[in-house]
């Protein structure tokens, strides 16, 4: 495999013999296994579904999925930023609810609705420099400064409203979830897209641009895999690290600005428990707790994992809702355990 | 092929170089001269200046006093980058890349080439590809994943990584401390493809062999001074080595003939008795006996089982076939307790990891298995605690600002020291030693020999493990040959026994096996 070959004047029967084909693919990927063991399960989660409640497959059921969790997939984005570097953002939920009500409330107050999204959006970023700037200049946790950012926004939250606040109908920022159809499928069955989804899937591709094709994307890598030696390599360790948390923080605020077009409505109470949500499916999409490995895509996966569970239990009628948090537990287990094991095959 | 250093301009002149830390002046005015085309050792123990004077070079270090040139024009670096953009490189002790990341992009972390598309893999795979080549390296696919590597083979990326920018200079900061001596040698033949290229290199090295083999010019430093310039093959090894360390040269003489005067045939029954101790995948069924004030050697090559077979006689790791006896009380095969209850004490090879706690004062380190001993029910009192303390201070020659000082302060010397005072403390009688005296600077390993050889006089069985053959041989009554995970023979030492007695068992094995 090696390309080049003209400053090697050694005998080639040096060279190691390599094992070729599928086996030294998989070697050399192994870090890939979680994202395609999330990619099977959410396949076989489709084909179950499929025989088991039928209409699953089909084009109002896919929509339904992107359009119902396309703020979960832009804070696991978010959340994998941070994870990749070994890092943790617990406010992301509360910045969410702080961000949508502080929105509605300044919408319906007469501000510029354009003004009010590009501040919702601004109120993530804030927040989530504020933890970075405690976990990099203070030396807090990231667990701790981020826990503190999430009570702080959520009583912000609370402080702002304690009621659902309606967003007026003709508010140009429902024109967000504007549904329009790609394909007019048969009666019901058609694909329909929002603004919040195609700014769900640019959102993932700036992110997959950023991570696997910029030197700010493999700095996030380098400090996930080894914090010092990425310092000691002259890498911007600080500000890529502040920056990380500025990206999960700013990516909070746009899914703020997603659901809330959606729902037509924010609450103090929106959110909680999300910042989980998001970790878990970043999790399970294949991204090392630990930071260093990992892809967005995966995280994507996850999400939508979580996403069709719902649907999946909704179908079915007979699980009780409250079962979602066990399965979603369960699958967490799985695939912490498969990581567990892929990390000392990889140490042999 | 070596070319003629004082033909060419010299590429980094250090003049008259301080470096000044709060209360300490770590460097003073010290000279340092490096041509192109030449390997530059320097040497001197730890705390002689040496990291202090790299790090001043490569910009990490601000210099209080004196002056800096590149090619003959004063400079002024204000971090690490500016010495790279002057050309100056470096690769550090510890292996510092990131395991989970390919070769490839270790070697070009920051440094990637971009296309229209950002980073475009291709094109830096194959940069990567070339400079691997250059080194000599070529059989590294650079997408492989850095983490499968030895940790030698780390070593070579890293250096690598510095060949990027193409330097000028390339600081070497003790790049063999973890290597096999096949493994320097590969080392040594791209650091030699370099120096031909006409770079200059910067050795920073504790052995002497290794800086006889590969340097060109030697500078020793003591103290923070300089002790001069030498030219490698005018230097003798007696000569350096009292440069580094002065006049403790003689107490490492008198450890030798100590030790050979004590050696005696072991009479009796064993104190400690190992028969068919081996566990699967680790190291083969084993026999091993130790006497009351023997030190057993094991000699092999890193890798050979030596720790393994360590870990088992302590009893850190867990047996599944043979037994143990110490004094003929048999040993259970559960956990580091066991070992501690029958006064077999271990000391562990990894220093940071598997021996001394960073955080805990020194003081508290030195108690530790003393107080493990006798159960926490029963704690030890502040004055039996200061006692203690005091004594194995002043035995082993610590130096510490004070018994409360966090061992991480202190130096790998002085950590060692509070190791082996530790287990010391707990009076044991059968002791393992797993490379005591790596990376620690000469006046403590001196010390530490010493300290074993006092140990075996007072009647203790010891197991001494060390890379240095030749400090086996010094040290050992008897040496234990291990070799791919067995023991493949004893010798009882003497004067005819050297390290390449050992060295000729191990190869003679060899050629059996073929």
């Amino acid at each position: 495999m090696s390309t080049v070959t003209s400053f090697d004047n050694r005998p080639t029967s040096v060279e190691p013999k390599r094992e070729g084909g599928p086996a030294r693919w998989l070697k050399a990927h192994l870090g890939l296994l979680p994202t395609f063991a999330a990619l099977l399960i959410f396949l076989a989660m489709i084909v179950y579904g499929e025989i088991a409640y039928g209409r699953i497959l089909q084009a109002s059921t896919v929509s339904n999925l992107l359009i119902n969790n396309a703020h979960l997939v832009i804070l696991a984005v978010g959340l994998t930023f941070v994870i990749l570097t070994g890092g943790i953002d617990l406010s992301v939920g509360a910045v969410i609810a702080f961000s949508s009500v502080a929105g509605v409330l300044l919408t319906n107050a007469g501000w510029n609705p354009w003004f009010v999204i590009v501040l919702m959006v601004l109120i993530g970023s804030l927040f989530g420099l504020i933890s970075g700037v405690l976990i990099q200049f203070f030396d807090v946790q990231p667990f701790i400064a981020t826990l503190a950012m999430m009570f702080l926004a959520r009583g912000l939250a609370s402080m702002l409203s304690t009621t659902p606040e309606r967003l007026a109908d003709e508010s140009p920022m429902r024109g967000l979830a504007t549904q329009f159809k790609l394909v007019d499928g048969p009666r019901v069955n058609d694909l329909v897209i929002t603004p919040g989804v195609i700014i769900a899937v640019v959102v993932v591709l700036v992110a997959v641009f950023l991570l696997h094709r910029t030197r700010f994307g493999r700095t996030v890598y380098a400090i996930g895999g080894s914090e010092q030696s990425s310092t000691l390599m002259g890498l911007p360790v600080v500000s890529t690290k502040l920056w990380v948390y500025v990206i999960s923080g700013t990516l909070a605020g746009v899914a703020a600005v997603v659901y809330t077009a959606r729902l037509g409505s924010a609450q103090n109470i929106t959110g909680i428990g999300w910042e989980l949500d998001a970790i878990a499916a970043t999790v399970i999409g294949g991204t090392l707790l630990m930071g260093g490995a990992g892809f967005v895509l995966g995280s994507v996966v996850g999400a939508l994992v979580l996403g069709l569970m719902n649907v999946l239990i909704t179908r079915d009628g007979g699980i009780r809702p409250e079962t979602t948090t066990i399965i979603t537990g369960g699958i967490l287990l799985v695939f912490v355990l498969l990581q567990r094991a892929v990390a000392s095959r990889r140490r042999e | 092929m070596r070319m003629d250093a004082a033909a060419h301009d010299p590429v980094v002149q250090m003049l008259g170089i301080s470096v000044d830390f709060p209360g300490t002046r770590a460097l003073d005015g010290v000279d340092l001269t490096l041509y192109p085309g030449e390997v530059h050792a320097l040497m001197g123990e730890n705390g002689a200046g040496k990291s202090t004077i790299v790090k001043a070079l490569t910009g990490a270090y601000r210099v209080s006093a004196g002056e800096i040139r590149i090619n003959g024009s004063p400079v002024s670096f204000t971090g690490t980058a500016g010495a790279e953009a002057e050309g100056i490189a470096a690769a550090f002790q510890e292996v510092d890349l990131c395991g989970n990341l390919s070769i490839g992009e270790n070697v070009m972390l920051g440094r990637e080439v971009r296309g229209r598309w950002g980073i475009s893999w291709a094109a830096t795979h194959r940069r990567a590809s070339e400079i691997l080549a250059e080194l000599g390296l070529a059989d590294l696919d650079p997408r492989a994943p850095l983490g499968a590597l030895a940790p030698a083979i780390q070593q070579l990326v890293a250096i690598a990584r510095a060949m990027v920018v193409h330097p000028k200079v390339l600081v070497l900061d003790e790049p063999t401390s973890s290597l096999e001596p096949v493994e320097v040698e590969r080392l040594f033949r791209v650091i030699r493809r370099l120096r031909d290229q006409g770079v200059a290199i910067l050795f920073v090295s504790h052995f002497l062999e290794q800086v006889f083999a590969i340097s060109d010019r030697v500078t020793v430093l003591r103290d923070g001074r300089s002790q001069g310039v030498y030219p490698t093959r005018d230097l003798d090894r007696t000569e350096l080595i009292s440069l580094m360390m002065g006049q403790d040269i003689a107490t490492l003489r008198t450890i030798g003939s100590q030790r050979r005067a004590h050696r005696v045939d072991p009479r009796g029954a064993p104190l400690f008795r190992a028969q068919g101790v081996g566990r699967r995948g680790e190291i083969e069924p084993t026999d091993l006996d130790l006497h009351r004030g023997e030190v057993v050697g094991l000699g092999g090559l890193r890798g050979s089982g030596r720790s393994e077979l360590a870990l088992l006689v302590a009893g850190v790791m867990r047996r599944d076939s043979g037994s143990m006896s110490v004094a003929g009380k048999q040993v259970g095969a559960a956990g580091p307790g066991a070992g501690t209850r029958s006064r077999v004490a271990f000391a562990s090879e990894d220093r940071r990891d598997g021996g001394v706690i960073g955080e805990l004062s020194l003081q508290d380190n030195l108690i530790l298995a003393l107080q493990a001993q006798r159960g926490w029910a029963r704690p030890i009192s502040r004055d039996e605690r200061d006692a203690v303390v005091e004594h194995f201070m002043a035995a082993f020659n610590i130096t510490a600002p004070s018994p409360a000082t966090p061992v991480r302060y202190l130096s790998g010397g002085n950590q060692q020291k509070v190791l082996l005072a530790r287990w010391l403390a707990t009076r044991p009688r059968v002791m393992v030693l797993d490379e005591p005296t790596r990376g620690v600077d000469m006046a403590s390993k001196v010390e530490i020999q010493a300290r074993v050889a006092e140990m075996a006089m007072e009647g203790v069985a010891v197991l001494f493990i060390s890379s240095e053959l030749e400090e086996v041989v010094r040290l050992s009554d008897r040496i234990v040959v291990l070799k791919d995970r067995r023991k493949i023979g004893e010798v009882s030492n003497g004067p005819g026994v050297t390290v390449d007695t050992i060295i000729e068992m191990i190869a003679a094995d060899n050629e059996l096996d073929d």
